[in-house]
C-alpha cells in the first residue's frame, strides 16, 4: 500500500506524509483550502502556489507553508510526489505519488466542468485512484452552469420588480466566486457580499481571475436604513437566521449547491430557490474520470463511497470504501457552514 | 398541461404565501374550466386510485434508465419520491414533442392517464416509458406524480380558496364553503363553484368546520370565567349533520361523507327539520361514552352489521348549530346558536342525538379541577368558548380553545428509524420505539414530530453511523437512545406484538439522561390501560 489510513488520515509511508489530514501531523500536503480538508495545527503545509493566499486566510498568517507547483516532480523521500489541477477551488489539486514501483492519485475534490475561476482538471494515469464520492449517484447530473446562472439572474430580476433583496447563499470559496466569474456579463451594479465571502474574493482577483463587479454589504451608520431591495447579495450558509440578515428586511433567499438536485433538499432548507452548481464531479463526470485515469484499483472517500463502490466492482474494478470519521457528505456540508457561520 | 407544470413551479418556487395565491389566482383566471377544477382537485390533496403497481414502475424504471435494481432503489431512498427518481435518473429527449407539451391538464389526465388502464400491460409499460424519454424533466416529474397518486405542494385549503376568491370575485366564505364535499374534476363543478348566482347551492354542502387552538397560557388569562361556556373535549369524530330537502348527510372532518356508517345517526335526523346543520361528535356510546377504540370498530367497516350496530351504538353529541330554519347562524354569538341547539335536539327527542353538556363552574379554578376527572369522564379534558363567538372559518386562534388534559408519557428505546417523506425525505425521520419485555425490546409505537431541526440532524447522522440491519427503507439500530413519548390513550389491541396500541404518539423529548435499560417495560405501559392508573408519570 503506497498510501494507507491511519487515525490522521491518508498516509505515505515511503514518503513519511499524510494527505489532508484532520488531526495535526508534521508534514500535510493539503489538496485545498476548504475546511475539511485543510486544517490547523499542522507543521509543514505543502500545497499549490495558488492555495497559498487561501490557506494564509483561513489557517493564519504563521503556517510554515511551501509551494508545490502543479506538474513539477519532488521527492518526499522514497516517493516522488507531484500535484495536479483538480478543477474544484482556485489552487485545487490532485496529489500524484509515485513508489513502490506503483502510481497512486488522490483526487481531493474535483469537478470535470468548465469553470474560468480554477485550474481545468486533469486527468493523471494511475495505478490506483483515491477518488472523493460526494455525489456518486446517477440522479445527480449537473445542469450547464449558463442556464443556472441565467436562472440565478432572472430570479433576481424578479425580486427586484417586487421590491425584494435577493439573498443568494454560497460557500464563501469557490462557489461564490463561481458564481461572481459567470455574473460578469449579467450584473449591472456591484453585487454586494458578506463579510465572510468579500476577503476569499480579493484573493481571487488577487490572482487575476475575472469577476463581476462587488462591493461590501456593510452595516455602517451612513447606509442605515439602505434600500437593498434591488441588490443581489451573497452570503455563506452560515448567515442565514443570523441578525446579520435583518438589514435586508423582507427577501427572497436562495441557496447554490449540488444538493438542490433533490426537491427535499432544497425544502429542508426552507429557501426560495434551489440552484443546482456544484463543485463536485457529478455521477458522470465521476465514472468517466475513474475510465480515463485507466487504474485498476478504485478507493472511493468521502459521500456515496458504498454504492460507488458496488458500482465498480460489478464492472470487474477492484473497488474499497475509505473509511474515515469524517466520511460523510452531509458532514462536508455541515462543516463548511458551520465554519463560515462562525466568522458571521 | 405546460401551464399546470409552469403553476406547480411557481409554487414550488416560493416560501410567501401571497405569491403562492397570486400564482394560483393568475392561473385560475385564465384557465379552461375542466382544467381549473383537475387543478383544484390535484392542489387541494386529493388523489386518482392508482393507476399502475409501483413494482411495474420500478420495472420500467430499471429497463429505461439502464441502472441496476438496487441502483434505482438507492437513489430512490435517496430522493424520497419516485416521480422525482424517475426525472432525475431518465435522460429526457432534448426537443420534446410539441403535442404532449400542449395537452391541457384535463386532457392528460382523461385522455392519457386514465385510459392508461384500457391497454394491457405489455403497452401500458410502452406508453409510460415513452412519457418518461419523451417529456421534459419537469413534466416527467408531474406527470409521474399524477400517475402515481397525488402532488402535495404546501398549499392550505384556505390558500387555494383565497385565489379562487380573488379570480373569480366572489368572498372567500362562499368559495370555500362551495369547496367542502366531494369534489368531481369537471367543467361544470367549477362553474358551479364560481357561479356568481350565491343562491343556488348543493343540499348536501356541508360548512367549514371551525376548529379549536391548543391552549398555551393560564386560561385564567382568557378574562372572566362567566364570558366563556365550557364543554367536554370529546375523543370522538367530529360530524356535521345536514337535514336539508327530506334528506340527511354526515360529513367528517376529513370532508368525507359517512352517512351510510352511521345509519342509526342517518334516521334520527330525519327528526330535524330541513334546513338544519348541526356541530357535534360521533361516539360509540352506551349509557355513556365508550372507549375510542370501540368508535374505531365501526370506522373500519364501510357497510355496519345489525351484530356489531347493537354491540357499538353510537350517539351524536352536539354542540353547535350552523344553520336553522335554512338560515346560515354562523355569525350569529354562540350563545344565540347555543338555544337554537338546544331547542332542536329537544324537539327531535332521539336517543342518538344528545347534547354536549356545559360545564358550569363559578371560576376558572373549579373548572381547573373538574378537568381532573376527565380520564375516568373518558373524555380528552375542556373546550373553552367565549360565549359571543362567531362559528369561524378553519383554524382562528382566539375564540375556541381546547384544554386537553396532560397526555400519557413513557421512556422508549429507538429501535428502527426510516426516511420521512416529503421535505423530509432525505433525513431519518420515522422512528419506531419500544420498551421492554423482559429482556426483549418490544415495538411500541412510531413517532414523528417532537424533535428540532437540529435534533433530527445530529440522531440522522448517528443513525447512519449505527444502523445494524437495513431492511428496506427501515434500518434497524443499536438500543442506546431514549426517548419521552406522550400519547393520548392507549387500547388493548392484538394486531401489535406489545399487546396495546397508543393513540397519537409523539415525540416529547431526547432523554439522552437515560441509558435504554432505564427505560419502562411493557408491564408499565399495561398499568396505563386501567382507567384509574396513576399517570403522573414515568
Ligand atoms: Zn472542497
Ligand atoms: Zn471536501
Amino acid at each position: 500500500m503506497v498510501i494507507e489510513t491511519r487515525k490522521e488520515g491518508l498516509y505515505c509511508k515511503a514518503g513519511d506524509f499524510y494527505i489532508d489530514p484532520v488531526r495535526p501531523v508534521a508534514r500535510a500536503v493539503v489538496t485545498h483550502a476548504h475546511s475539511d480538508h485543510a486544517r490547523s495545527g499542522n507543521e509543514m503545509y505543502y500545497a499549490s502556489p495558488r492555495s497559498e493566499a487561501l490557506l494564509r486566510k483561513r489557517l493564519g498568517n504563521q503556517i510554515d507553508f511551501y509551494a508545490l507547483p502543479f506538474g513539477e516532480q519532488v521527492r518526499f523521500g522514497d516517493a516522488v510526489v507531484s500535484l495536479h489541477p483538480a478543477g474544484h477551488v482556485l489552487g485545487s489539486a490532485q496529489v500524484r505519488v509515485q513508489a513502490e514501483g506503483e502510481v497512486w492519485v488522490v483526487s481531493g475534490d474535483y469537478k470535470r466542468d468548465a469553470d474560468p475561476t480554477c485550474e481545468s482538471f486533469e486527468v493523471v494515469p494511475c495505478d490506483t485512484f483515491i477518488t472523493e464520492a460526494t455525489f456518486a449517484l446517477p440522479i445527480y447530473h449537473w445542469p450547464s452552469i449558463d442556464a443556472v446562472v441565467e436562472s440565478i439572474h432572472a430570479w433576481w430580476m424578479a425580486n427586484r420588480i417586487r421590491g425584494r433583496a435577493s439573498v443568494l447563499f454560497c460557500y464563501s470559496l469557490g462557489k461564490a466566486q463561481r458564481v461572481l466569474g459567470a455574473l460578469q456579463d449579467l450584473a449591472d451594479r456591484p453585487v454586494l457580499l458578506h463579510g465572510a465571502v468579500a476577503p476569499l474574493t480579493q484573493i481571487y482577483r488577487e490572482e487575476g481571475i475575472q469577476l463581476a463587479p462587488t462591493d461590501l454589504a456593510v452595516n455602517d451608520r451612513t447606509r442605515r436604513g439602505q434600500d437593498y431591495s434591488q441588490d443581489l447579495i451573497i452570503a455563506p450558509p452560515g448567515a442565514n437566521g443570523t441578525p446579520w440578515m435583518r438589514r435586508f428586511g423582507k427577501c427572497s433567499s436562495a441557496f447554490c449547491s449540488g444538493w438542490m438536485q433533490v426537491r427535499g433538499n432544497r425544502r429542508r432548507r426552507g429557501h426560495d430557490r434551489g440552484f443546482v452548481l456544484s463543485d463536485h464531479a457529478d455521477w458522470e463526470g465521476l465514472i468517466r474520470t475513474i475510465k480515463e485515469t485507466g487504474a485498476r484499483r478504485i478507493l472511493a472517500t468521502h459521500g456515496q463511497s458504498d454504492i460507488l463502490v458496488r458500482y465498480l466492482r460489478e464492472r470487474g474494478y477492484e473497488a474499497d470504501a475509505i473509511r474515515s470519521r469524517f466520511d460523510s457528505a452531509r458532514q462536508e456540508d455541515d462543516a463548511e457552514s458551520k465554519e463560515e457561520g462562525a466568522k458571521t | 398541461m405546460k401551464r399546470f407544470v409552469e403553476l406547480y413551479e411557481a409554487l414550488d418556487a416560493t416560501t410567501s404565501t401571497n405569491a403562492k395565491v397570486e400564482a394560483m389566482r393568475s392561473y385560475f383566471a385564465t384557465a379552461d374550466s375542466d382544467d381549473a377544477a383537475w387543478a383544484i382537485y390535484f392542489l387541494s390533496g386529493k388523489r386518482m386510485k392508482r393507476l399502475v403497481k409501483r413494482a411495474d414502475l420500478k420495472e420500467w424504471l430499471v429497463e429505461v434508465s439502464g441502472y441496476e435494481l438496487w441502483m434505482v432503489e438507492e437513489c430512490y431512498a435517496s430522493v424520497g419520491d419516485f416521480a422525482e427518481t424517475v426525472s432525475l435518473l431518465v435522460r429526457h429527449q432534448a426537443a420534446p414533442r410539441p403535442e404532449a407539451m400542449d395537452l391541457s391538464l384535463s386532457g392528460w389526465v382523461e385522455q392519457r392517464l386514465q385510459a392508461l388502464g384500457d391497454n394491457d400491460p405489455a403497452k401500458q409499460a410502452q406508453i409510460v416509458k415513452a412519457w418518461w424519454t419523451d417529456l421534459p424533466a419537469s413534466m416527467c416529474f408531474i406527470a409521474t406524480k399524477l400517475l402515481t397518486g397525488g402532488l402535495r405542494v404546501g398549499v392550505s385549503q384556505l390558500l387555494l380558496a383565497k385565489a379562487i376568491a380573488a379570480s373569480s370575485g366572489l368572498p372567500r366564505p362562499v368559495i370555500l364553503h362551495r369547496l367542502m364535499g366531494n369534489f368531481v374534476p369537471s367543467a361544470e363543478t367549477y362553474e358551479a363553484l364560481v357561479d356568481p348566482n350565491t343562491a343556488a347551492s348543493d343540499a348536501s354542502q356541508p360548512y367549514p368546520f371551525f376548529l379549536a387552538s391548543p391552549i398555551e397560557k393560564d386560561p385564567g388569562d382568557l378574562g372572566l370565567r362567566g364570558e366563556w361556556i365550557a364543554e367536554w373535549k370529546w375523543d370522538g369524530i367530529r360530524a356535521q349533520v345536514i337535514r336539508r330537502g327530506g334528506r340527511s348527510y354526515i360529513w367528517s372532518r376529513g370532508e368525507e361523507l359517512v352517512t351510510e356508517r352511521f345509519p342509526e345517526i342517518e334516521a334520527a335526523c330525519a327528526s330535524l327539520p330541513d334546513g338544519t346543520v348541526l356541530d357535534g361528535e360521533l361516539l360509540a356510546w352506551k349509557d355513556g361514552v365508550l372507549p375510542f377504540s370501540q368508535l374505531q370498530r365501526r370506522l373500519n367497516r364501510k357497510k355496519v352489521s345489525k351484530k356489531l350496530m347493537s354491540e357499538v351504538p353510537i350517539r351524536l353529541v352536539c354542540y353547535d348549530c350552523m344553520e336553522a330554519d335554512g338560515l346560515d347562524l354562523r355569525d350569529r354569538p354562540l350563545v344565540e346558536r347555543r338555544q337554537r341547539l338546544e331547542s332542536l335536539v329537544t324537539d327531535a327527542a332521539d336517543a342518538s342525538i344528545g347534547l354536549s353538556e356545559i360545564v358550569a363552574t363559578e371560576t376558572w379554578e373549579e373548572l381547573a379541577t373538574l378537568r381532573q376527572s376527565a380520564r375516568e369522564r373518558g373524555v380528552e379534558g375542556l373546550m373553552l368558548k367565549q360565549a359571543d363567538s362567531v362559528y369561524e372559518t378553519g383554524r382562528k386562534r382566539g375564540s375556541w380553545w381546547k384544554w386537553k388534559i396532560d397526555p400519557y408519557t413513557v421512556d422508549a428505546v429507538l429501535i428502527y428509524a426510516q426516511a420521512g417523506s416529503g421535505r423530509r425525505a432525505t433525513l431519518f425521520t420515522d422512528y419506531t420505539f419500544a420498551v421492554w419485555s423482559g429482556k426483549d425490546l418490544l415495538p411500541l409505537a412510531k413517532a414523528y414530530s417532537g424533535l428540532t431541526d437540529k435534533e433530527i440532524a445530529r440522531l440522522d447522522r448517528w443513525i447512519r453511523g449505527n444502523t445494524i440491519e437495513r431492511f428496506g427503507p427501515v434500518r434497524s439500530v443499536k438500543a442506546e437512545h431514549v426517548f419521552e413519548l406522550a400519547f393520548e390513550g392507549i387500547n388493548e389491541s392484538k394486531r401489535n406484538k406489545s399487546g396495546v396500541a397508543v393513540r397519537f404518539p409523539r415525540i416529547l423529548r431526547w432523554r439522552e439522561d437515560k441509558r435504554p435499560e432505564d427505560a419502562d417495560t411493557l408491564e408499565q405501559v399495561r398499568e396505563l390501560l386501567r382507567p384509574d392508573a396513576d399517570t403522573s408519570g414515568s
